[in-house]
């Protein structure tokens, strides 16, 4: 493939569970495709250099900045992000977790806070709190101090142990 | 900010980006992971007028345990590098040392061989291979491969021995030794902030090979002698690097952590017993 820099490519990718398409230059960064061609706006766009995390999406379930992806690498894959967490029923586990727990002031940085907490979540059934301060050392929040976020994404984690039963859980607390 | 226009061009595999890398000169960059390159170009400071994107190259994807070494794929993350059943026992120095790369999130997209490219003097891969005397392999648009020894292939701040038109394939992490103790050791502002220095080392017996990162432009490495006070040496060692102020730390205070966190790293591996012990099992 060579596309040229003025050209506008079709860009199709699974977001939240339903394929989409849109179009992009090759250098329009993944966030800016999200927000401005699909108008899924949850995603924040923070420092645009790695840093703050706010960005953060689930690329093919790994959590990563999507200020530092372009939208044509996204080609194909499976994208989610914070609308995808809230259900029929409203706000998922975290999420209600995180509203309990004070976990969030301004908001700005939830969203990819969220989607970090989900892929940690899934990977790591049984984290300790150290672990859990690690996995959010990719985030910066200005507001809230990190402490109810720890506290909502241990709760959850334990919840959703005792949900899925002993025989499930998995063994990776040194990932 | 967002980055200025540029070409993308998806090589399926490794001679055509070597043939695109040789067409374009020293307007194209390679992106793998982008998690240094795209925060460059977002930023400006590099304006490449094509992209040339390894990511989709498959048979770049691989880790491969040999005889005497671990072989890791320029398609190949940090995290799954960290995933690697079996790491701890196979290279010991990378477990410990790759948690303290950027963070969960960089190192799902980030890849081991574009660090190695990147030769950030701060980076813990550059630091680890060194120590360990690794290699790396570079294949050109002949198809040509040829391996550099990790010593001689870092250069300066980003600077290294690749050619214009030569592609990282793989770099090449020596197995661990029994009897060998390995450590890791940093001190940044934050967790998964470039280090402010880093150190690693290789305790073989009365030999420790320690190699520092952070400080010079390149990691640099230095055999000790555990039975002698390692006072001197280190001290030395710490000027030898021409450390320099910035804004996290004074060169004086870089100097102070090589020579204190040095001598503990030197002196705080296993007794010459232990060693006995471990290569008898
Ligand atoms: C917030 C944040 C914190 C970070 N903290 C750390 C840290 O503490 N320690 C650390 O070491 N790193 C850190 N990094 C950088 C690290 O995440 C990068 O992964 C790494 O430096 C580059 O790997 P990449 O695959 O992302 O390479 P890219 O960004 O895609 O490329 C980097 C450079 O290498 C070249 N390149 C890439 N692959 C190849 C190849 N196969 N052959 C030839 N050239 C190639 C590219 O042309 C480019 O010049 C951090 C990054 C961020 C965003
Ligand atoms: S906007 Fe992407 S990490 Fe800050
Ligand atoms: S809630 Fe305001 S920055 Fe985190």
């Amino acid at each position: 493939m060579h596309a040229k820099a003025d050209q506008r490519i079709r860009v199709t990718l699974t977001l939240n569970g339903r394929e989409r398409s849109g179009y992009a230059e090759p250098r329009t960064q993944l966030c800016d495709f999200l927000r401005h061609e699909l108008g899924a706006t949850g995603t924040h766009v923070g420092c645009e250099h790695g840093v703050c995390g706010a960005c953060t999406v689930r690329v093919d379930g790994r959590a990563s900045r999507s200020c530092l992806m372009l939208a044509v690498q996204a080609e194909g894959r499976r994208l989610d992000t914070v609308e995808s967490l809230a259900g029929e029923e409203g706000l998922s586990d975290l999420q209600q977790a995180f509203r309990r727990h004070h976990a969030l002031q301004c908001g700005f940085c939830t969203a990819g806070i969220l989607m970090s907490c989900e892929e940690f979540l899934s990977r790591v059934a049984d984290p300790s709190e150290a672990l859990v301060r690690d996995m959010l050392s990719g985030h910066l929040c200005r507001c809230t101090g990190y402490t109810g976020m720890v506290q909502a994404v241990l709760e959850v984690a334990r919840s959703r142990r005792l949900a899925t039963g002993p025989d499930s859980q998995q063994e990776n607390n040194d990932v | 900010m967002k980055p200025a226009a540029f070409d993308y061009l998806r090589p399926s595999n490794r001679r055509e980006a070597c043939e695109r890398l040789h067409e374009a000169g020293d307007d194209a960059r390679l992106i793998a992971g982008g998690q240094s390159l795209m925060a460059v170009l977002n930023m400006r400071l590099a304006q490449p007028r094509q992209l040339i994107d390894i990511a989709g190259i498959e048979d770049l994807h691989f880790i491969e345990r040999r005889d005497d070494h671990l072989a890791v794929g320029a398609g190949v993350t940090q995290a799954e590098l960290l995933e690697y059943p079996g790491l701890a026992e196979a290279v010991p120095l990378l477990a410990q040392a790759m948690p303290w790369i950027g963070h969960w999130q960089t190192r799902n997209r980030g890849t081991v061989c574009g660090s190695i490219a990147h030769a950030d003097p701060s980076a813990e891969l550059p630091l680890c291979l060194v120590t360990l005397e690794g290699q790396v392999v570079l294949e050109n648009r002949r198809g040509k491969s040829r391996r550099v020894m990790a010593g001689d292939f870092f250069q300066g701040v980003l600077t290294t021995d690749r050619r214009q038109d030569e592609l990282i394939t793989e770099v090449r992490f020596p197995l661990a030794r029994p009897g060998l103790e390995y450590r890791f050791q940093e001190v940044s502002m934050r967790h998964g902030d470039f280090a402010i220095v880093a150190l690693a080392g290789v305790i073989d017996g009365a030999r420790v090979t320690l190699g520092v990162g952070g400080v010079a432009d390149r990691p640099v490495c230095r055999v000790f002698d555990r039975h002698e006070d390692p006072g001197e040496t280190l001290n030395a060692f710490a000027w030898s690097l021409g450390a320099e102020d910035d804004a996290h730390a004074t060169a004086a205070y870089r100097r102070q952590l090589i020579r204190e966190r040095g001598r503990e790293l030197i002196a705080g591996g296993p007794s010459d017993e232990e060693i006995a012990h471990a290569r008898q099992g």
